[in-house]
């Protein structure tokens, strides 16, 4: 038996998977939050998720998938009522209504966590920042061929099961609605005077955000799930002026980072010489953001280097 | 006498055999964000085949009349009817060019992009845009002038040009009553004669056309109807019977200066 592809099987294969499902899952939905410069939006939900969490474990006293992720989405869509009702009642912006919504569930959810001493089983204020990314194992994989066998694919993490189906969902729901979501970011009046209702199409994306935040953070944690709601999308919107490619450069650039900062954090620091390795989600994090600022650099049309020389140009040619 | 110096359209109920076949046809609608009223009590029956001006000073709620008669903004009351059925039921009737500040220009899609949004109505939910829609969107661009700058995104466009693609996208439309909210302001000759060229054509298709003006020298030439608004309607009618110097005085309230009027005089006289 090949020691070090069990290893790589059993350890790194489900963190790389689970870091790029939790990129295209969040990536997609950010390019409309982007759009809609609602990207705080993103943030709200991967933060109230905790409460949410909590709250699912201490109803149902066990750390099952089901009832955490039946919390952790009514949370979710409690908060976007109250961002929508404390926007309206207070007349302020949706901004603000978000930070005041999303900072007191969060803390809520440290509260509860801190009191009822459930911070003692696996949910803890450090693993909702930072997620689970380096303890997300796939037993039972020697070989490649383990993959497709049904003893391979029933140990499959769960984490993992629940990205894999999200992402499939989030990534059929983006394909099918796309021209909807579309007319209503670029233009709500319009979409609805064309009888696609702009508030229906905002509610379907809050919930499909809240969706891929809850399926995501419980393994890459809160940071990571915001960075990777924003970081591709406004990434990609650099590099294309056309929707349909941005989406496709997002899941890119989502799939890129995931990889590259997976392996950065793993291998790096051993290269390196030092014994230890350092926090995926975080690292995976830092990535998708030097992304984001190489091309706001080098990026042709949108990038500041090409607008100057461009603009050089222009002078000389006058 | 009020009645007769304001040239109040008479009240008729929307049942009558007028206001079922008006492309568009409203009662006593009233409309108002928070305590301040924005329109009140206006009541109004489009021309078939027509170019209707909607003029009045600012805050006359002239862009809110037309946006609760799209229903894109709740009425406090009254009843609003397109083809004598409600405008929920008649929206593939309807076409809208909207103010262009209204949109985000930098977002990422080509004029094409935007003209083929014209026929997402028709597409419908969860179809796709296919070659065709795209050919057709192209043909709407190519009416305004703007074929050239098909590829363009959008945000690369002058002002002009930006007004020009909303334009196209509202023919995309192919609706039989059009609402235009300020489609004139801050646009370049080529772009006014454009505009100008597609309500003619427009009209010459028998279509209804309602559009937010607030030139009151131009109107008279673009336009073969006037609605005269200042929160309250103060006249609606033929141009020549509606758009007097005495209407508008009364809804700007004195505060046009005599050559604002200058060019309306002989109007008035008739």
């Amino acid at each position: 038996m090949d020691l070090p592809l069990a290893d790589f099987l059993q350890i790194d294969l489900p963190a790389l998977l689970v870091a790029v499902l939790a990129g295209l899952c969040c990536g997609l939905p950010g390019n409309f939050l982007v759009l809609r410069r609602q990207s705080l939006i993103g943030d709200a939900m991967s933060h109230v998720v905790l409460p949410g969490i909590v709250v699912g474990y201490l109803l149902s006293g066990t750390l099952d998938t089901l009832p955490m992720l039946l919390g952790a989405l009514s949370a979710a869509l409690i908060s976007a009522l109250l961002i929508e009702g404390i926007k309206r009642l207070g007349k302020i912006e949706a901004g603000a209504a978000m930070g005041v919504v999303f900072t007191s569930m969060f803390a809520l959810g440290v509260l509860i966590l801190e009191q009822t001493g459930a911070s003692g089983v696996h949910l803890d204020v450090e693993h909702a920042l930072y997620g689970n990314l380096e303890s997300t194992l796939w037993l039972g994989l020697n070989d490649w061929k383990d993959l497709l066998s049904p003893t391979g694919l029933e140990q499959m993490p769960n984490s993992l099961q629940r990205l894999l189906g999200v992402s499939l969902l989030v990534i059929l729901l983006t394909v099918a609605f796309f021209k909807e979501l579309k007319i209503s970011t670029f233009d709500p009046e319009m979409a609805s005077s064309l009888g696609f209702s702009a508030r229906l199409i905002s509610i379907g994306l809050v919930v499909m955000t809240a969706l891929s935040a809850v399926a995501a953070f419980d393994a890459v944690g809160s940071i990571l799930v915001i960075a990777m709601f924003i970081c591709p999308a406004a990434t990609a919107r650099m590099w294309t002026d056309n929707l349909s490619r941005q989406l496709w450069l997002s899941a890119v650039f989502a799939t890129l980072s995931g990889i590259t900062g997976y392996l950065a954090a793993a291998f790096a620091p051993l290269l390196l010489g030092a014994d230890f390795a350092l926090n995926a989600a975080g690292m995976i994090a830092v990535v998708a953001s030097v992304f984001q600022c190489v091309s706001m650099i080098f990026a042709p049309d949108h990038g500041k280097l090409g607008r100057v020389l461009k603009q050089r140009q222009a002078l000389k040619m006058e | 006498m009020i009645a007769k110096l304001l040239r109040l359209q008479p009240h008729q109920p929307l049942t009558s055999e007028a206001a079922k076949s008006a492309p568009l046809a409203i009662q006593g609608l009233s409309v108002a964000y928070h305590h301040k009223p924005v329109v009140w009590d206006l009541s109004f029956i489009a021309p078939a085949q027509g170019l209707v001006a909607v003029v009045g000073p600012n805050g006359a709620g002239k862009s809110t009349f037309i946006k609760a008669a799209l229903g894109l903004i709740p009425k406090l009351s009254g009843e609003i009817t397109v083809y004598g059925k409600s405008v929920a039921s008649q929206r593939h009737l309807i076409g809208y060019v909207p103010q262009r500040g209204s949109v985000d220009w930098d977002f990422p899609a080509s004029a094409l992009d935007v003209v083929t949004m014209g026929l997402y109505g028709k597409i419908g939910w969860l179809r796709p845009v296919r070659k065709a829609h795209r050919a057709a969107a192209l043909g709407y661009l190519e009416q305004v002038g703007m074929a050239d700058f098909a590829d363009r995104q959008i945000g690369q466009l002058s002002g002009g040009q930006q007004q020009r693609v909303f334009l196209a996208r509202a023919l995309a439309q192919d609706a039989a009553l059009y609402f235009m909210d300020e489609p004139f302001v801050g646009v370049d000759a080529a772009t006014e004669r454009a505009i100008v060229n597609v309500l003619k054509d427009l009209k010459d298709q028998g279509k209804t056309v309602i559009c937010v003006h607030h030139d009151l020298q131009s109107a008279p030439d673009y336009f073969d109807h006037a609605l005269i608004l200042n929160i309250r309607p103060v006249a609606s009618g033929p141009m020549a019977e509606a758009f007097t110097a005495e209407n508008l005085q009364h809804a700007y309230g004195g505060r046009l200066a005599p050559s604002e009027l200058s060019g309306l005089i002989p109007l008035a006289g008739q």
